[in-house]
């Protein structure tokens, strides 16, 4: 008896109502994914790679599932504007785990550009669809099996062949229900030959007095020489937990930059897998975490070198306080057919109070000769001196830490390589270290002012 | 001549737990300016830190007042405030904060202080070429991290820098020669004199007599021991320059 159990009971006793709210290419892969979940358990607290992190724990409280589609409250997305200055973004909101496209979003897409519900994919797109749901993340992996064994709904985003997407897509991950629901998040994404396009996530929380649980499956598929950039924000609440996993495969001189900022959640894990499969791909990871009072903030990474002459580099940073839990398991694999691979991995983090912990293991595993590679890891506290020399400025005590806090912060702001989503989360870093709650400009998420009184 | 600016009495100080200053009495009026010498590991440093307000070193015994205000109850950014300067020996290297912003933090935190607003861009802009110029400050330095990448001439020129845009009341001095080329040191002494008046004062931190020929001070204290065991006039730099320290600590241990 594990937490799978119920869910896996959960689908057997309603295999039907499931299915009638889906499409017929997710239909078809349940019963296997089911079929892979028996007899296995979720990773648990000191399992490789999950050395302070229970995944298990994480999927045990009995949430909800939304199975009918019931009372998704769309309306809450068309009131929603996040602002990107100076950038006119594609916005589409996914409450819970149902995606709604805005009106501008409608109007605006170009040619050759799809942002739809993955169940309309299915039928518009039977043959993308198929080729790579539920194939690029290993389908049998239990956390996978599982999504894929609930997940009726999703986002499917495509950048047709040469297109070259300019206004970022923004997708805005909401919460709100009244009693406690687990999101089931599937996100096929789908970058054909020579395309280009940002896409950017906003993970809130809008009924803070309720537990959610985030189950996300991002795949993506980076088809020969295109590019992609894909960020994501979570300004979430201490009752939302979050395990999301994406997984890209990267053909030939295709180029992926991931990144990720964690500022306000509950417990949260973000897996990170890049499979550079095709000669002279790239792939990037950053990560930021600025985690407070009993914050829990896990990111793992696995950047395999499968091909000749790829890049990648990965940076992740975190700044904790209180007695806020870090941890980073960064991986780098060398295949022994990945000669001239140039990997690159660097994690640094501030530990601000004797409470707060961080964990790291970054890790190398090379099966090469022909490799430039390095990791390396550090952790400590602000740098006194530097800390006195401000304040013999007469730069307060407090904001000399927040200046060096922000600096801390820098190189991995700087990773981000598009201009707007850059400032916007170079202002949200600034306004989280200045204390504030409430964080975006014209935000309706109101993440963390509606403690009593759900929004409707 | 009972207007003074600082005046410490039979100040004690220490770093985890071993006392380095013993009992230093000092007192400086404004205009004036004192030189501080010694052998290594005579305090000089210490002295400095401790009137700045470094937290790594605890006062045990003693006072320093400064223009009526007990200067050791004052936070070091207060102090900043109220107009004491410490030139670091060693500037620090803040990778991420660029000059700007450090500059602007420091200004406007100064103005909140004495309850002014904040500087427009415009006029901090201008402030900032004006006080360039008194080190002759390369204007691309400005959008760098602080002291990051500089040569250690740039350091020093960028600590007169900032006291030029602070304005303090009584400068510290901490070996500001160490370090610098000839051109430098004649710069950074030029931009000092530039910046006396009759009302400010300034501690001049040294091992070396060349720089008090730059600027030029009116008492020089031998400090050995965590004591100043010996004052005189710009002479006994000479003598220091001709002698060493040796006779003096003859003198002292031989008491």
């Amino acid at each position: 008896m594990n937490s799978l159990t119920q869910y896996i009971d959960l689908y057997r006793q309603n295999a039907d109502a499931i299915n009638s709210h889906s499409a017929l290419i997710m239909n078809e892969m349940r019963p296997a994914a089911a079929s892979a979940l028996e007899g296995k358990r979720l990773p648990e607290k000191g399992d490789e790679g999950f050395k302070v992190t229970s995944i298990e724990k994480m999927f045990e409280p009995d949430y909800g599932v939304n199975i009918l589609r019931m009372n998704i409250p769309t309306e809450i997305g068309r009131s929603f504007k996040c602002d990107i200055p100076n950038v006119s973004t594609l916005l589409g909101v996914v409450v819970n785990d149902s995606f709604t496209p805005t009106s501008t979003m409608r109007q605006n897409l170009p040619t050759g550009v799809d942002v739809m519900p993955l169940s309309k994919a299915c039928e518009t797109y039977p043959d993308i669809v198929g080729k790579y749901y539920n194939k690029i993340a290993p389908a049998n992996e239990p956390s996978v099996a599982l999504n894929t064994m609930l997940a009726q709904e999703g986002l499917f985003i495509r950048i047709g062949r040469g297109v070259h997407l300019e206004s970022p897509i923004q997708i805005v991950n909401i919460f709100n229900s009244p009693a406690p629901l687990m999101g089931v998040r599937r996100v096929l994404v789908v970058a054909e030959q020579d395309s280009k396009a940002a896409i950017f996530f906003c993970d809130h929380t809008q009924t803070a007095d309720v537990k959610f649980l985030s189950s996300e499956i991002i795949e993506v598929a980076g088809e020969k020489a295109s590019e992609l950039d894909i960020y994501s924000i979570e300004e979430t609440t201490p009752l939302t937990s979050r395990y999301s996993r994406l997984f890209a495969n990267q053909e030939n001189d295709a180029k992926i930059r991931v990144g990720t900022a964690t500022l306000h959640c509950g417990v949260t894990r973000n897996d990170f897998t890049i499979n550079l499969k095709g000669q002279h791909s790239e792939g990037y990871l950053s990560g930021l975490a600025i985690a407070d009072g009993q914050m829990h903030v896990d990111n793992c990474s696995n950047v395999n070198h499968l091909a000749p002459h790829c890049d990648s580099n990965q940076l992740f940073k975190y700044l904790l306080d209180n007695n806020a839990q870090g941890a980073f398991e960064g991986g780098i694999y060398v295949d022994p057919k990945a000669p001239f691979t140039v990997g690159y991995q660097n994690n640094r983090n501030i530990v601000a109070s004797p409470e707060a912990r961080m964990h790291t293991e970054p890790q190398l595993l090379i099966y090469n000769d022909e490799v430039k590679c390095s990791h390396g890891t550090a952790t400590g506290q602000l740098d006194a001196n530097a800390l006195f020399y401000m304040q013999a400025r007469g730069i307060p005590y407090e904001t000399a830490r927040r200046m060096l806090m922000i600096a801390f912060m820098t190189d991995t702001l700087d990773t981000i390589k598009v201009e707007g989503i850059k400032s916007r989360l170079m202002m949200l870093v600034e306004k989280r270290l200045g204390g504030e709650q409430v964080l975006c400009n014209d935000c309706h998420a109101d993440c963390h002012t509606n403690i009593s009184t759900p929004r409707e | 001549m009972d207007n003074i600016l600082l005046k410490v009495e039979n100040l004690h100080a220490g770093i985890e737990g071993k006392e380095i200053l013993k009992g230093i009495n000092l007192t400086i009026r404004p205009g004036e300016v004192h030189a501080i010498m010694g052998p290594n590991g005579s305090g000089k440093s210490t002295l400095s830190s401790v009137l700045a307000g470094n937290p790594a070193f605890k006062v045990t015994e003693g006072s320093a007042t400064f223009h009526g205000i007990d200067l050791l109850a004052l936070a070091p950014e207060d102090r900043s405030h109220e107009g004491l300067f410490l030139s670091f020996q060693y500037p620090v290297e803040i990778p991420g904060v660029s000059m700007v912003n450090f500059m602007r933090a420091a200004v406007n935190a100064k103005r909140k202080y004495f309850g002014e607003e904040p500087l427009s861009a415009g006029d901090f802009l201008k402030l900032m070429r004006q006080k360039r110029e008194v080190v002759e400050l390369d204007n691309k330095l400005a959008s760098r991290s602080v002291n990051e990448g500089f040569s250690g001439g740039e350091k020093k020129r960028n600590e007169i820098f900032q006291m030029a845009v602070l304005e303090p009341r009584l400068s510290i001095l901490d070996e500001t020669d160490s370090g610098l080329d000839i051109d430098a040191l004649r710069i950074v002494s030029a931009g000092v004199n530039k910046l006396k008046t009759n009302e400010n004062s300034t501690i001049v931190i040294t091992h070396y007599q060349r720089l008090l020929d730059y600027i030029k001070p009116d008492f020089v204290h031998v400090l050995y021991k965590g004591r100043i065991v010996k004052t005189g006039g710009p002479e006994l730099a000479l003598e220091l320059e001709e002698k060493g320290y040796d006779w003096i600590k003859q003198e002292i241990d031989n008491q």
